[in-house]
């Protein structure tokens, strides 16, 4: 089983007015291929970050000072910081996708479902379209018969098979500038929503044709949701992130876009890095956690293994502040710590039940205390 | 509470307004262009302050009573007064038509651009804010009534409204200002009228009905601290526009009387010398170009602070 | 313990209006014909999903919105709320009805007569970073219910705020704050301070935990609890969380679509849910342990909108048990067991 991602010693700083946030110290994550890895962590912990650094959409004033994040791609691995934009442009939505918490923010409100899809397929997809459009040209061109459409379409042939031979040659672009001639592209769309509907029926979208022509304010959460979804798996990618994908939903609702990722896994085969700070979502989805505090990993384990056994003091204290019927609510006491100025050391000796001297002044290593149960803890 | 007391209190109290002040500071810091818009309107308000020292108003029989006429050089022999005189030592921006001094008429104009953006904007503020509170906070028929009058007043050209008002009012400067407020609170009743219904769906406002607060309270207490940055920045950007209509009625006769200290009085009475003759075309160039070029800062000058305002008042991006 | 507050059958829509003329065409029900029973220092818990109609259920019964039909009544003798219900039955009397409805039932009054009533019941909202003015000091947001309601003088009122600040955990330096130099937990509980200035008997906590991390959520929980014994409160706890309901609640009363489903003690109804729709959701929580068995029902479709509900029982386009009935007729909220109340054909006592 290899590492499908691998982010080693990655330091994250935001400039503001108040201060250096040091956001990220030194994260060191894992992602095996094909399983499913939930990263669980507070407001303020880094998990969104550690997500938006690998697809580095990091928003100003931050800044990733140094680490690495290799991603294992066809042929070789990459490390996907030292990638030029234009790169990193043809590997977001295709290969490395992400769904994001609000489904109607992440929907544009001026476009159709439909468009919106079509859209990642129009950007990543070209290819296939054109050569599914080239196979409709032909189709058609067997079923006229005079003068004027057959002569339409030979020349849309013509158009589509420079469009397949070389995308961007000049003449095409030249083409498409002119007002009724390029009615040509139309084909392409077409192919494009065609596959839009297509995908809009996996997400098991009841009558996908009429929700394709839907604007996004029409959709209800899950169903705007599942349209993220789609479009994040559209062009079936390695690896898809989802940054808290049912928090803003209703918990029936939840219920189902689990039931659905559970589902898609296995038919698109994706690897998911599943952000949350449920603890009950993470024991239903994930293979593997890893928990994070204040800008580090402090333990990574197994799924079971980290319910039946936490070792970090934070770890501890997350599951047992779950509401249980009956006993009283125990809480981690304080709050998150600043990250201008957090604590020396273990950034969780404030707070922690059994700090050390030693805790407030070095900051403890990740040690691998079982098989594969790793924790950055003075006590291990 | 003993005195001493008291005095901490106010202290402590006036620290966040004091951090909240220092934050805006740092950020007016970080523009070179909202610098440069304080810098010039501070220049001007200078020029204003100290008109008497610069500008020493001259006595009759060259001047007149009152400090804002401009004086006439009378040591010009009269066939040429009427002709503008290039710039001399006793008239370092030379004269225009009539033989008044430039110079003067430039420097006390500050006061009278002051005058008129600062009269003509606190005017349709205050009409703006009341209207647009009432139309705004109880909507319903009256909010109906309300914004149809706006309708018919915008329905008009600005200038055109003004000037006609100006007609029918008779033609000085007092009138120039009331008619642009009577032109331009509709402008203020909008905007507040907007941010009010934008702040009266918040949450926090609910809350303040929860606790038993009366509507007067609220308007006053939450509602309009709240809303009232949209306002400030219209009001500085408007300064500016003020000016200029105030100018342009100015330049077609509509405004303060001839001799009054005045810019586009000035442009005004440079009509006649735009184009001089054929040989040298821009002979009289310091009659329009000297009060033009004073328009033209002052009302950059504004515009840049209301952008800088905007910039650093705007709740959304306040916050980093 | 009394009854604290009751409504009768309430009602609150929202008219449509379309048209040329803005006529009205249609009702968004967000609460239709609610009747609930709070006893005097209970927690009573409010579960739904989104756009069930809790929390305009929880903000009509404070008067925070205009209540379309119904009767509440706050603090009201059981013996008046009888008389009430006996004198509409009968048709005869309606000056007598309304004489004494204004008196008692809340949906009668108007400004004067509730702002008394405004320091005995109060709200605590959901995102704190919405329902504190962000241009007031924090000593000025809690001060502002003891200066509208004339509680105190000067000093005594710093006192006050100070008391309750000291209360919910927060020290004297956060007085001179604006909210946004606090983080969420901190807020929440400056909503809280604010909330419990007037002492009132009666909050209504709407979905309180639901903007704030998970480990000061337990801290806010905590502080729930200990604030109902201290000050012998009444809470109306509405949440979409369920598990967060059932540690807190001794009743909780399920609604859909504006309609109270069910209605129990809170061990009962998450041990045995009895109307299709409880079950489902009972069903739906994740639970936080890998190795639980999991039978869970998935429900197939959308929550209807309020504006068109469908015919008959709400629930019977996603009902996985709907008969022929339960498109035809409405059912009726009956009592099955002691205490435990469902709206449905398929449950009998």
């Amino acid at each position: 089983m290899s590492n499908l991602v691998e982010i080693q010693g990655l330091v994250l700083r935001f400039y503001t007015y108040e201060g250096v946030v040091k956001a990220l110290e030194g994260v060191k994550l894992n992602l095996i291929d094909g399983e499913t890895l939930g990263v669980v962590g507070e407001t303020g912990c880094g998990k969104t970050m550690t997500a938006l650094s690998i697809l580095d959409l990091i928003p100003p004033p931050g800044k990733i000072e140094s680490g690495q994040i290799f991603f294992k791609g066809k042929e070789k691995t990459i490390d996907l910081l030292e990638q030029k934009e234009a790169f990193l442009r043809g590997i977001r939505g295709k290969d490395i996708s992400m769904i994001f918490q609000e489904p109607g923010s992440a929907l544009n409100p001026v476009y159709t479902v439909e468009e919106q899809i079509s859209e990642v397929f129009m950007l990543h997809r070209r290819e296939e379209l054109t050569v599914a459009a080239i196979e409709a040209i032909e189709r058609d061109a067997e079923s006229a018969r005079g003068g004027l459409r057959s002569f339409i379409y030979g020349i849309q042939r013509r158009i589509y098979r420079k469009m397949l031979k070389n995308p961007r040659s000049l003449s095409l672009r030249f083409l498409s500038r002119i007002p009724v001639v390029n009615r040509y592209k139309r084909r392409l769309r077409k192919e494009a929503k065609k596959e839009s509907i297509n995908i809009l029926r996996q997400m098991e979208i009841p009558d996908p044709e009429r929700v394709a022509d839907m604007y996004p304010h029409e959709l209800s959460g899950g169903m705007q949701q599942r349209v993220v979804i789609a479009m994040a798996l559209a062009c079936n990618p390695t690896l898809l992130i989802a940054d808290e994908p049912t928090t803003s939903l209703d918990v029936t609702v939840q219920a189902q876009i689990l039931d659905l990722i559970k589902k898609l896994k296995e038919t698109f085969k994706s690897s998911i890095i599943y952000i949350t700070h449920d603890l009950g979502v993470v024991a239903e989805t994930c293979d593997r956690v890893a928990v994070m505090y204040a800008g580090n990993v402090v333990e990574v384990a197994d799924v079971i293994e980290i319910f039946k056994n936490p070792l970090h003091p934070y770890t501890k204290g997350l599951i047992e502040s779950i509401p249980r019927p009956g006993k009283d609510f125990k809480s981690i006491k304080g709050t998150v710590p600043s990250l201008i100025n957090p604590p020396p050391g273990c950034r969780f000796n404030p707070r922690c039940p059994k700090a050390m001297e030693k805790c407030s002044n070095v900051k403890p290593e990740t040690i691998e205390v079982k098989k594969k149960h790793f924790v950055s803890c003075h006590l291990y | 509470m003993g005195v001493g007391s008291r005095l901490r209190e106010f202290r402590r109290s006036m620290g966040p307004t004091i951090r909240e002040l220092r934050f805006s500071i740092s950020r007016i810091k970080k523009s070179p262009l909202s610098i440069m818009g304080l810098a010039i309107i501070a220049f001007y308000a200078c020029l204003a302050l100290l008109a008497p020292v610069l500008a020493p108003p001259v006595p009759p029989p060259m001047g007149k009573d009152d400090p804002f006429m401009m004086w006439k050089d009378i040591n010009i022999p009269a066939r040429e007064r009427v002709i503008p005189h290039p710039p001399s030592s006793v008239h370092p921006f030379g004269t225009t038509e009539g033989s008044y001094d430039i110079f003067y008429g430039c420097i006390w104009g500050t006061i009278t651009a002051f005058r008129v953006g600062f009269l003509v904007v606190v005017g349709s503020l205050a009409i703006g804010l009341f209207i647009g509170s009432i139309a705004g906070y109880y909507g319903g028929i009256i909010d109906e009534i309300i914004m149809r009058f706006t309708d018919i007043i915008f329905a008009f050209p600005a200038l055109i409204l003004a000037m006609a008002l100006i007609v029918a009012l008779g033609r000085n400067l007092d009138n120039v200002m009331l008619a642009l407020v009577l032109v331009g609170w509709p402008g203020y009743t909008r905007v507040i009228r907007g941010e009010i219904l934008r702040v009266r769906s918040e949450d926090y406002v609910e809350a303040a009905k929860a606790v038993g607060c009366s509507d007067l309270r609220i308007i006053v207490k939450h509602v309009m601290p709240n809303s009232i940055y949209a306002i400030l920045i219209m009001a500085s950007l408007d300064i500016g526009a003020i000016v200029l209509y105030a100018a342009a009625l100015s330049f077609l006769g509509l405004g303060a009387p001839t001799g009054y200290s005045d810019w586009g009085q000035l442009i005004a009475m440079s009509r006649n010398y735009i184009y001089a003759n054929i040989s040298s075309p821009m002979k009289y160039w310091y009659v329009y170009t000297i009060p033009g070029i004073f328009i033209f800062t002052f009302v950059l000058g504004w515009n840049l602070l209301g952008d800088a305002f905007r910039d650093i008042l705007d709740p959304t991006m306040r916050r980093r | 313990m009394g009854t604290l507050l009751e409504t009768v059958r309430l009602r609150k829509y929202y008219p449509i209006k379309g048209g040329v003329f803005k006529r009205k065409v249609s009702d968004v029900k967000a609460v239709d014909e609610v009747s609930v029973n709070i006893a005097k220092g209970e927690c009573f818990g409010l579960v739904g999903e989104s756009g069930c109609g809790k929390t305009t259920y929880g903000k009509t019964i404070i008067r925070l919105l205009k209540p379309t039909s119904g009767h509440i009544y706050f603090d009201v003798p059981s013996d008046a709320r009888e008389k009430i219900a006996e004198l509409e039955k009968s048709s005869h009397g309606s000056r007598k009805l309304k004489k004494i409805r204004k008196q008692y039932d809340l949906t009668m009054f108007g400004g004067r007569k509730l702002k008394p009533l405004r320091k005995r019941m109060q709200i605590v909202y959901q995102d704190p970073s919405k329902s504190l003015d962000p241009r007031q000091l924090v000593k000025n947001i809690v001060e502002e219910p003891l200066k509208v309601q004339g509680l105190g003088k000067g000093a005594e009122r710093r006192e006050r705020v100070l008391e309750i600040l000291g209360k919910v955990g927060l020290t004297e330096r956060s007085l001179y704050r604006y909210p946004h130099e606090f983080s969420g937990g901190q807020r929440q509980r400056i909503a809280i301070a604010r909330a419990l200035a007037p002492n009132p008997e009666f909050v209504v906590l709407d979905e309180p935990t639901s903007a704030v991390d998970v480990s000061v959520r337990a801290q806010l929980l905590n502080l729930f609890q200990e604030l109902r014994k201290d000050m012998g409160l009444t809470y109306l706890f509405i949440s979409h969380d369920l598990s967060v309901v059932e540690c807190i609640s001794d009743r909780v009363a399920v609604m859909y679509v504006g309609k109270l489903v069910e209605l129990a003690p809170t061990i009962e109804i998450f041990k045995k849910p009895l109307h299709p729709y409880s079950i489902a959701l009972m069903s739906s929580i994740p639970i936080p342990d890998p190795t639980a068995k999991r039978n869970r029902i998935i429900l197939k479709g959308d929550v209807p909108s309020p504006v068109n509900p469908p015919p008959g029982c709400r629930f019977n386009p996603r009902c996985h048990m709907a008969i022929d009935l339960c498109r035809k007729e409405e059912p009726e909220l009956k009592e099955v067991s002691k205490g435990h109340f469902v709206a449905c054909h398929l449950v009998k006592g």
